[in-house]
């Protein structure tokens, strides 16, 4: 079994099927029975059946711990972000406000911030988290860099994020796909029942970086 | 007296479907199991590999299973959340007698004296009616024991040819296609041979919702440089990202293949060498497909001409090659010949036997596999044998120990069945596994006919939308409180392990179907102790039998993580008994089979493969003027077949919790219509009214209603009953109707729950 600190969580986008397989299986977690803290969503259902799947990214330098006012937002050494702590968390929704990833979700019942700490109980041993266990098209991936670049040679794991003036780095990687994006990428059915369809090929820009994993503190 | 005994709604409070939760023991965070059964999931064909947490007889959740092979861990939501059909309000835990006066409809009745009364009943019917008047329906999300068991019970103990299986509304288009093409029907490949093909073709199939696990596959041949063309009148989310997506108009794939074909001969792309050594009926085809030029199949079929060619470019020159499909193109009065035409597709490639390129379709159900080869079919015995061929009923007749004459001949299709109850012809059914009510289309029809029986007995968990007709339901068993095996997806026999015990008074079906052999004083062939008893005898009658499981051990199986049938025990080269480990990968070049004896690959006397003239003809019940566009159906990924589990599994409710009629921005600006209204849809049958989904992802001139819910929300009331004349496959992927805007919110929006 690979050491955890050489393990590594990778989201694919493009290869999510919007299933829900991992939003269900977050919610058997003994940690948070019953609630998932990953967040799927279909960015435009009339328009794709696109669906992005969202875990926490576990920033090098969290947003949410920042904006904290009672310190109840932890990292631990080996960079996972955990959910806040219970006694010192005051239920104020800073955290939920600040990220920019959108991640943290207030439950008010409890009077909590509760997110995705990558499964902690089973990454901490080596084993893989419960949504990327399940994951019926590895959209959500753990593994070695060496299996990421084995498995995915047509995309590059990037994890440095340009939100306005902020440029964040985080230990959770996104697969963007290398070069163009496919030089016809039907998103409606009629332009591919058309004899002369739209071009609609996208180029994506990363972040420089000289390499992502050196950007990993473990 | 099989009539609805109270109103719907009095049944359904009793009954439900309602939705059971995380609750208790499972929503605990510091429950431990006792332990966890390595088992696999009881709902689609992959079969994956998962454990159950089981806590004082019950299962209180999952935890992965990352060894087994297929699925490594890997599940969709429903394998997640499976487990939450047990310990279920709704669960049968006693018999029940119909019962107008009843609040519910129903009284409860001591076992015993139920069996005692389908017995009688029975007896009764045949006696007065003959033997025939006495029908079986089955399915194929049953153990391949119980499936075989079903199949000797109807035509040893009840001495009817009337039984059929699900499985009609599932895999016999593909089935009937694949024993004329290769003379067996298994799918060719493992999937893990999917990975590093050149181009993958994938035929009508919704992968990422039908069968999720297959989609990491398919992702995964992509990032090794795999092309996937998909055909479909839909995006699904793996058209999604696809090299080359075809629109096909519903109903016209027998079209679009012919036309490739075509293109592919006249521009060389086809292995000459393979079609002249090892197949016949290659110029039949090549003639048919001469008509099907350029601009008549890009006009018949919808997709356009560059489209074509570009299939055509992309599957004649590629040196490996996957191509499966699924309902999309089976579930047609066309159906054969739409499989048909995409063997065709890999015969003239000649890439098929081979490592990396294989062929295959996806099963639907559970053992779609496996029960569809041991004897439930209409016109089959086991070991995929033909009860019309004398010499495989000497057999049987021999494994069973009874006379040959005394066993039926071929019955008929469920269908035809159902008119047969219309037509006072079959008046008794005893019906397991199969919800048709919800299940077949026109469903109007069918519950017409299931009101003229004299007797009805259904076996099932719970009192799914049919058994609300019955005069006697039975408590079966849940997948996980029995043990056997199933056939899933790629012909590997697995096994299924019992996680916990039967509530109350509830028993493993093949204890009830022994029980009513008893109790009719037929228990002659009825007497096994356990379903290990009844696979052993399954061993031996599926022996020299196309599906051949003789050398299949539980053991083997549970040494092998699974085995692929054929597996023999006896070399059926030399007759020399082996210790076979099966056979992944059908039609190796070289390969020895009991059919071809050594002339060839294939499952026939020459060992060629058979092409076959796959000729298009216009669905029955087309869009035209009156019903100008047309309907499909199909599923969506947290359902399951017609919801009587998935439907009560509360998690999995939530994630879509009633059916929507997707229709593109187009057609909805045309009607009026917009996101979120209810909208009516009318066809030849009847008329049903859903909420509006508009979407830019279906084409402008098809409509789509996943068929998982009951009642008025059911889909298969608009449906038509057409069929197709070999495989007698329902027509469920196209009929024409027409569109409008609801004047009201329905009557049920107000009474019912989403499940309901």
């Amino acid at each position: 079994m690979a050491k955890p600190q050489d393990l590594h969580f990778f989201i694919d986008p493009n290869r999510c099927i919007g299933c829900q397989a991992c939003v269900q299986a977050c919610t058997e977690c003994d940690t948070h029975r019953g609630e998932s803290m990953i967040h799927l969503e279909f960015v435009d259902r009339a328009e794709s059946v696109q669906t992005v799947p969202v875990v926490c990214m576990h920033c090098e330098q969290p947003t949410c711990a920042e904006v904290c006012p009672a310190d109840a937002i932890k990292r631990t050494g080996d960079g996972v972000v955990q959910s806040a702590r219970k006694p010192r968390c005051i239920a104020c929704g800073n955290c939920v406000v600040a990220c920019p990833f959108g991640v943290p979700e207030l439950y008010e019942d409890r009077q909590i911030m509760m997110k995705c700490d990558m499964c902690y109980d089973r990454t901490s041993v080596g084993r893989k988290p419960m949504c990327a266990t399940v994951c019926p098209s590895q959209a959500l991936f753990y593994g070695t860099r060496e299996q990421a670049e084995q498995l995915r040679p047509m995309s590059t794991p990037v994890n440095r994020f340009q939100f306005g003036r902020q440029t964040i780095t985080t230990r959770v990687f996104t697969m963007m796909p290398s070069g163009l994006v496919s030089s016809r990428p039907y998103v409606d059915v009629t332009a591919a029942m058309a004899e002369q369809p739209r071009e609609r090929a996208i180029r994506l820009e990363p972040l420089p970086a000289d390499d992502p994993f050196a950007g990993v503190e473990v | 007296m099989a009539t609805i005994p109270v109103d719907p709604l009095k049944i359904i409070e009793r009954y439900g479907p309602h939705r059971s939760a995380m609750s208790g023991v499972r929503l605990s965070t510091t429950a431990e199991p006792d332990r966890l059964v390595r088992t696999h999931c009881c709902f689609c064909g992959q079969q994956c590999g998962v454990q159950l947490k089981v806590l004082d007889n019950q299962v209180i959740g999952f935890e992965p299973w990352e060894e087994f092979p297929f699925n490594r861990g890997m599940l969709c939501p429903k394998g997640v959340k499976r487990y939450l059909q047990g310990a279920h309000p709704d669960r049968l835990t006693t018999a029940l007698e119909r019962d107008p006066s009843a609040e519910h409809g129903f009284r409860q009745l001591a076992y015993d004296a139920a069996i005692a009364r389908v017995a009688r009943e029975i007896a009764r019917v045949q006696e007065a009616h003959g033997a025939g008047a006495v029908a079986v329906l089955s399915g194929a999300s049953l153990t391949t024991e119980k499936t075989y068991l079903m199949g000797k019970f109807a035509r040893v103990c009840l001495r009817t040819p009337y039984i059929d299986y699900n499985g009609r509304l599932c895999m016999v288009s593909a089935g009937a296609a694949n024993k004329k093409a290769f003379g067996i029907d298994r799918t060719t490949n493992p999937w893990s041979d999917m990975v590093g093909t050149d181009v993958v073709w994938v035929a009508g199939s919704n992968v990422a919702e039908c069968s999720p696990i297959t989609t990491n596959y398919l992702w995964q041949a992509r990032e090794l440089g795999a092309k996937i063309i998909v055909q479909d009148p839909r995006i699904t989310p793996i058209a999604r990202t696809c090299d080359l997506f075809l629109p096909v108009r519903p109903g016209r794939d027998a079209a679009l293949f012919a036309g490739v074909l075509r293109l592919m001969i006249e521009r060389g792309w086809i292995d000459q060498a393979f079609i002249e050594a090892h197949t016949v009926g290659f110029d039949q085809v090549a003639a048919y497909c001469d008509q099907w030029t350029l601009a008549r199949t890009a006009e018949t079929s919808g997709v356009p001409e560059r489209s074509i060619v570009q299939a055509a470019e992309w599957w004649g020159t590629a040196r490996t090659s996957f191509l499966f499909h699924a309902r999309g193109i089976e579930h047609h009065s066309n159906g054969v010949q739409n499989v048909l035409g995409a063997i065709n597709l890999v015969l003239a490639s000649g890439r098929i036997g081979k490592p990396k390129s294989g062929y295959g379709t996806i099963t639907g159900q559970a053992n779609g596999q496996g029960g569809r080869e041991h004897g439930q079919k209409c016109d089959q015995l086991p070991g995929w044998r033909d009860i019309a061929n004398p010499e495989h009923r000497r057999h049987i007749a021999g494994i069973w120990d009874v006379d040959e004459a005394s066993i039926p001949g071929p019955g008929v299709d469920a269908y035809e069945l159902f008119r047969k109850i219309d037509r006072g012809e079959i008046k008794a059914l005893l019906s397991i596994c199969f919800n048709p009510k919800v299940s077949l289309p026109d469903s109007g029809f069918v519950t017409r006919a299931l009101e003229k029986l004299e007797f009805y007995g259904a076996i099932d968990f719970f009192l799914n939308d049919t058994a609300r007709h019955a005069d006697i339901v039975l408590p079966g068993s849940l997948q996980e409180e029995d043990e056997g095996t199933v056939t899933q997806v790629e012909g590997r026999v697995i096994k299924i392990n019992k996680a916990i015990d039967p509530p109350g008074d509830a028993k493993q079906d093949w204890r009830i179907i022994q029980d009513i052999a008893r109790a009719l004083d037929r228990p002659h062939g009825f007497t096994f102790d356990s379903p290990r008893a009844i696979f052993e005898e399954l061993r031996r009658a599926s022996k020299g039998g196309v599906a051949d499981y003789s050398g299949i051990t539980w053991e083997k199986v549970e040494a092998q993580m699974g085995v692929f049938w054929p597996c023999y025990s006896e070399d059926p080269q030399t007759g020399e008994p082996i210790d076979h480990p099966g056979t992944p990968r059908l039609f190796e070049p070289g390969s020895y089979n009991p059919v071809a004896k050594g002339a060839g690959p294939f499952y026939f006397p020459d060992g060629k493969a058979r092409f076959n003239v796959a000729d298009y003809r216009p669905a029955v019940d087309d869009a035209d003027g009156e019903y100008p566009l047309f309907l499909t159906t199909g599923r969506v990924v947290s359902q399951f077949l017609s919801g009587t589990q998935t439907r009560r599994i509360g998690p999995l409710v939530k994630q879509y919790p009633e059916p929507r009629i997707e229709l593109h921005p187009r057609l909805a600006e045309r009607l009026g219509i917009a996101s979120g209204d209810w909208t009516t849809v009318t066809t030849r049958r009847d008329s049903i009214t859903l909420r509006a989904l508009v979407v830019t992802t279906i084409r402008p001139d098809t409509i789509f209603i996943p068929y998982h819910w009951a009642g008025e929300k059911s889909a298969n009331r608009l449906t038509v009953a057409a069929q197709d004349p070999i495989s007698k496959i329902p027509q469920y992927k196209v009929c024409g109707c027409r569109v409008r805007k609801a004047d009201s919110a329905p009557a049920y929006a107000a009474v019912l729950e989403p499940e309901q």
